[in-house]
């Protein structure tokens, strides 16, 4: 039975020396067989191994990572959660996993610290301003929050912000307050844990390396553990899905992998209140964690990758969009830098979904903006893989929409996943 | 940085060029089928390791080049001009 956590067994815990704590998960061996397997310990194979046995009761189910749990993008981003969105597909999938992180640290008993500051998008141009006139009021008429504030407001709630660049001036900036950031590694380790007890293998240190065929479909994986059979296996292993794909006879799917960097500075005094983005012009966002880190990151390095390491060009002009809208962080020191790989999809948008092959489901094309997806994700991916159908916020998350002209496409920067 | 070594510059740093994606993919007659164009516009082999890829020395001599690099080390191991009779009268 899973130990409860509440204010009370906190305070118990701080009288007697804290050993209260009992371990969460476990290391279990895998089993031969189990209803479900899904592929990748990762935010999103944690979250759909969860609502299979919580929704869908579902519960002989595996999680196989091949790392450790929550080594992957889920451990790595920059932990923006928002759900500004304008175009059908993925309008009502992000409002739906925005709507699960309200409510997730009650429902996972584990506080995941989703902190709903706001997500501020600056304006440097009158066209940009009208360009996110469009998609703001877009979210409004779809019932996502979202508002403007003009200098005057920013200046209210982001006072640090240079106000006095010739080259970029910020007239004003896009809002949405119900957006924000989590913490990332409570994420997994919530969904770890609320998945474990309700009796779900996680195991660790167990890489698929092929997949077991019988008439046509997929019914087991080959894995550094062994063969394990299963009735339906989900693939969640984000960077990593082509090289799977490959093995298991999906053949080239619409991905290319990329790399994303990330840097946090050393702690300070509370000075980024919101989620604050520079983009359009340049391309910057950045918070501040609880510990008073400044979290934050830019493009994308633009060539294939599978190597989780940044390059320094990419690092020199993150820095130097910073001090463009935030100087006065200039003498900060950056405490670390990391990178993580992404499968960038030719929409950059994602796909949740069954595949051709009898068994096999699959849930990829992420970018770099897969965190906020975490809950809805793994929501909609276990009822796909639970019903063989998808829920209404993912149905229009299929692969087919290349082949169909349907491309779910928020920038229009067309099939060039290095641009999304 | 990547140093590519460009065939009419010589080594430059990879931040003078765009990146065009996978050098493999060949884009059908015009009148070729849906298929054939929806392959080769949306679906990429994306290997992790050998990779046969574009490169325009955008701020150089604008030349296409075909570049093998590897994809998990990012070691290039080949460079060519992507323009078959440049490359040959090159020679
Ligand atoms: C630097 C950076 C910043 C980001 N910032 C944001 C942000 O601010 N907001 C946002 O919404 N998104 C952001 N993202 C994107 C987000 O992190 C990802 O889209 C999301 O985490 C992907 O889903 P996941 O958590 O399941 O992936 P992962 O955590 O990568 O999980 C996939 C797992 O699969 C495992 N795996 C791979 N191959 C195998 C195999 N053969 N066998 C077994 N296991 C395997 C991997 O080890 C990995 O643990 C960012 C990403 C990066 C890299
Ligand atoms: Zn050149």
């Amino acid at each position: 039975m899973r130990q409860r956590y509440n204010a009370l067994s906190v305070l118990w815990g701080g009288l007697t020396g804290q050993k209260h704590w009992k371990q969460v998960w476990g290391r279990p061996e895998p089993k031969p067989h189990y209803d479900v397997i899904i592929i990748g310990g990762g935010g999103h194979g944690l979250a759909t191994a969860y609502y299979l046995a919580s929704e869908h009761k579902i519960r002989n189910v595996a999680v196989l990572e091949k790392g450790w749990l929550g080594g992957g993008n889920a451990g790595r981003n920059t932990t923006i959660v928002r759900s500004n969105y304008m175009v059908p597909g993925n309008t009502e999938f992000y409002e739906h996993s925005l709507k699960l992180w309200e409510n997730l640290s009650h429902e996972l008993n584990y506080n995941v610290m989703f902190s709903q500051r706001a997500h501020v998008n600056l304006v440097f141009t009158p066209s940009q301003r009208d360009a996110m006139a469009r998609r703001y009021n877009l979210m409004r008429l779809n019932g996502i929050d979202g508002e403007y504030w003009d200098q005057d407001e920013l200046r209210r709630h982001a006072p640090h912000l240079n106000y006095e660049n010739g080259r970029f001036p910020i007239l004003g900036a896009y809002v949405q307050p119900r957006a924000g950031t989590a913490r990332h590694d409570a994420v997994n380790w919530g969904f770890a844990r609320a998945a474990t007890a309700l009796g779900v293998d996680i195991i660790q240190g167990c890489e698929v390396t092929g997949f077991i065929h019988k008439a046509g479909a997929v019914v087991g994986v080959e894995t550094s553990k062994g063969e394990i059979l299963a009735d339906k296996i989900g693939m969640a292993v984000a960077g990593h899905t082509s090289v799977l794909a490959h093995k298991a006879g999906l053949g080239k799917l619409p991905i290319e992998t990329h790399k994303l960097q990330a840097y946090v500075s050393e702690p300070l005094k509370p000075i980024v209140d919101q989620v604050i983005v520079f983009g359009g012009i340049g391309h910057f966002y950045i918070s501040q964690s609880d510990k008073g880190g400044l979290v934050f990151g830019g493009d994308l390095d633009k060539y294939n990758s599978y190597a989780q390491k940044g390059n320094l060009p990419v690092y020199e002009n993150v820095m130097a969009a910073c001090m463009q809208i935030l100087p006065c962080v200039g003498r900060v020191k950056l405490l670390r830098q990391w990178a993580g790989v992404m499968d960038m999809s030719m929409d950059g948008s994602p796909f949740i979904t069954k595949t051709d092959i009898p068994g096999l489901y699959l849930n990829a094309g992420w970018c770099y903006g897969g965190f906020k997806a975490t809950p809805g994700s793994g929501h909609c991916f276990a009822h796909t893989i639970a019903r063989d159908a998808p829920h209404e916020a993912n149905a229009g998350l299929t692969l087919n929409r290349y082949r169909e002209g349907r491309q779910i496409d928020e920038t229009g920067h067309g099939p060039v996943p290095k641009l999304h | 940085m990547l140093r590519i070594d460009c065939p009419f510059c010589g080594p430059r740093d990879h931040t003078e060029f765009s990146y065009e994606g996978d050098a493999t993919v060949e884009y059908p007659a015009l009148d070729a089928s849906e298929d054939e164009w929806f392959e080769a516009v949306f679906l990429r082999d994306n290997p992790r390791g050998p990779h046969s890829e574009l490169w325009h020395h955008i701020q150089g001599c604008r030349s296409f080049l075909v570049v093998q690099r590897d994809t998990l080390t990012h070691q290039i191991t080949g460079i060519r001009l992507a323009h078959q009779p440049t490359a040959e009268a090159l020679k």
